[in-house]
């Protein structure tokens, strides 16, 4: 199912009384995410991410804008009505509840036509269960499980009812390392194996980029940018998406655009042809940047950092804003650790300028 | 010296000691001796006598139509009034929580009774429900108001007194029960509201599927301290009927113990003594059954 927002706005009475004004938690929010696509809300916490999945769930109501589920408004339709699965962030099994009973709870509120017999309920509860490989738990308490574990159940009882939109808010915040991993293609595929359109919500852009079909990057309520994970990472609008992504982060130097050419510091680093003369900030990906003895741009060596596929190679720029300037390198090249400057040149798609003020993106 | 002690483990003997020496002094001791008396014949606390040991004291208080007339009371209001009050506080704590504006001004109203003394509470009581020459009571004007005739509550019938004495116990153990249920039902994280809400759960499913599991804890607390605190009660019915409990009926297992011990057939510790563990053990019963119970029915 299609999910449609139109200039979605939530506006929050500010709790500080003495502060006039309402937080606006959603900030006119206009997008359309299509049918049968994982789809990430990435931003940093406090951004609105959540709200805005409680505003697609139904359990906010918008103050203004409308949300369309394909060709339903169903702005004014609470929750129950809107047929959507939910899963919360930590969960909310019913404790008291085994997971077969989690499992077939929405199904037992369903009324008069789509009411089920005991025996479809069980079959559609085994059916979900399979699905999320638990079919051997049924009988154990919530308590019993493991937190991987326990994210499933909540997972089956959000897609038992089959609905129209899965949401899932921060789905991996509460699981170790190596499950995360694990869980998040275990989300991928039971999103392609039911078909449902997914929105999950996370601050982790590893996590968005790894799995999903489309990423949302929001900030302070606002849309960012839209768009296929590879594509937002390689072309950030502004300079927010470009910190926002990746790791590690991306190398923000204080920079000046003159006839054409791009200094940082003194260096005269890369030819931007078209671009007017304005002070600018460039951001550079650490995979951006190659070891080159005639290579323009010059840093003070601090160390090498070996990975084995790879090494990073640290250094100091006076005008980069996050000192040590990180450079991943891969092994083919190689950097003399005894010198004291090392110089890099450009690729200069790895390369973004943004304006100073605005923090807009200049194309070049 | 302390780490010697440790290695004993006397270090944590040690701590406990205060407690364990005034529980032992003040509560063991006593039900033990209490326990001894009640096997001994006519004993006299003043010069330490008594005739024999055996089940002579059982006997009689068993046989005693005053101390019959207490059990009855005591089980008629225990059965009343702890499913009633712990009903109606549910009630109440459920409405409470779901409104929000003037939730704190209904809290303070429903507490008030916790903190009133309970003698102030009777004199309310006896003010609204007591028929004098003057004056037939509040109660009594709105019963003949809608055409019914006047009841004496205080020294009438029997159903009448019990209903007064009922309702002044619902009344005064209230308040606590709220309080804990409230912040009991407040515990519960919203999430599984929500959740119940988004998959389109009625009101009443929800409050039998998920708010009683998951605030039995607290329901089973109340009904295990409601019971003993029923099966204690005594200043009730004096607040109401003042201290000759016998005369009006409406004595009560501990009024009928306090009796034997200072009432106007007082000094006779035998007979309070062997009433009062007739008392335990129907309490203990009572609240091992409770306990049996809960096992299949409370969720932690």
């Amino acid at each position: 199912m299609e999910v449609i927002l139109q200039n979605l706005t939530k506006k929050f009475p500010n709790r500080d009384k003495k502060k006039k004004g309402d937080v606006i938690a959603v900030d006119h929010f206009d997008i359309e995410i299509p049918d049968g696509k994982l789809v990430a809300l990435l931003g940093p916490s406090g951004c609105g991410k959540s709200t805005m999945l409680n505003l697609i769930s139904g359990l906010l109501k918008p103050t203004e804008g409308k949300i369309f589920f394909g060709e339903d408004d169903v702005t004014e339709l609470p929750p129950e009505n809107r047929c959507i699965g939910l899963v919360f962030q930590n969960y909310a099994l019913y404790p008291h509840l085994t997971v077969k009973q989690n499992i077939t709870f929405p199904l037992e509120n369903l009324k008069g036509k789509d009411k089920l017999t005991k025996e479809e309920m069980n079959e559609r509860a085994l059916q979900a269960a399979k699905l999320v490989q638990l079919d051997g738990l049924m009988e154990r308490k919530p308590a019993e499980l493991s937190g991987g574990q326990q994210q499933r159940v909540a997972v089956a009882r959000a897609i038992v009812k089959m609905p129209r939109v899965l949401l899932l808010d921060e789905p991996l915040s509460n699981l170790d390392a190596r499950l995360r991993l694990q869980t998040r293609e275990e989300i991928r595929r039971i999103q392609r194996e039911t078909g449902i359109t997914t929105i999950f919500v996370t601050h982790d852009q590893e996590e968005a980029m790894s799995i999903s079909d489309m990423i949302i990057v929001m900030k302070d309520g606002a849309l960012h940018q839209v768009g296929k994970p590879q594509e937002v990472y390689d072309d950030p609008s502004d300079l927010f998406v470009a910190k926002f992504l990746g790791t590690p982060p991306i190398n923000v130097f204080d920079a000046q655009v003159r006839d054409g050419k791009l200094y940082i510091g003194g260096d005269a680093v890369l030819e931007v042809p078209g671009v007017e003369d304005w002070p600018v900030y460039a951001a550079i990906r650490p995979e951006g940047f190659i070891p080159d003895e005639n290579g323009r741009f010059s840093c003070k060596l601090s160390g090498v950092e070996v990975m084995g596929r790879d090494y990073s190679v640290l250094s100091t720029n006076s005008a980069c804003h996050s000192n040590p300037v990180r450079a991943i390198i891969s092994t083919d090249h190689k950097v003399d650790i005894e010198k004291e400057v090392v110089k890099f040149s450009l690729k200069p798609h790895k390369v973004h300028l943004f304006h100073k003020e605005t923090e807009e993106r200049i194309r070049f | 010296m302390l780490k010697k002690l440790n290695e004993s483990g006397m270090k944590a003997w040690l701590y406990l000691l205060p407690a364990i020496l005034f529980l032992g002094v003040f509560m063991v001791y006593p039900l033990i001796d209490v326990f001894i008396y009640s096997f001994e014949e006519g004993y006299n606390s003043a010069s330490q006598t008594f005739f024999g040991v055996g089940l002579y004291n059982y006997d009689y208080v068993l046989h005693d139509p005053y101390f019959l007339q207490a059990l009855k009371n005591t089980f008629i209001l225990v059965i009343i009034t702890v499913p009633l009050s712990t009903t109606i506080a549910l009630l109440i704590s459920v409405g409470l929580s779901s409104i929000e504006k003037v939730r704190d001004w209904f809290q303070t109203i429903y507490f008030l009774p916790y903190v009133t003394n309970t003698l102030a509470v009777g004199l309310v009581f006896m003010i609204l429900f007591k028929k004098t020459a003057y004056s037939d009571g509040l109660i009594n004007m709105f019963i003949r108001w809608f055409g019914g005739n006047s009841v004496d509550f205080i020294d009438g019938p029997y159903w009448a007194k019990m209903f007064v004495l009922c309702l002044y116990t619902i009344w005064v153990v209230m308040p606590f029960k709220i309080l804990i249920l409230t912040s009991a039902l407040a515990s519960v994280n919203q999430d599984y509201y929500n959740a119940a809400r988004v998959d389109g759960t009625s009101r009443f499913r929800i409050f039998r599927r998920i708010t009683l599991p998951m605030i039995s804890p607290m329901i089973f607390y109340l009904i295990i301290t409601g019971f003993i605190g029923a099966f204690k009660a005594y200043s009730d019915a004096v607040a109401l009927f003042g201290t000759n409990l016998n005369a009006a009926e409406m004595n009560t297992i501990v009024g009928y113990v306090y009796d034997m011990l200072y009432g106007d057939s007082g000094g006779y510790p035998s007979f309070a003594s062997a009433a009062a563990i007739i008392l335990f053990t129907i309490v203990l019963t009572i609240t091992c059954i409770n306990l049996l119970i809960s096992k299949k029915k409370v969720h932690y």
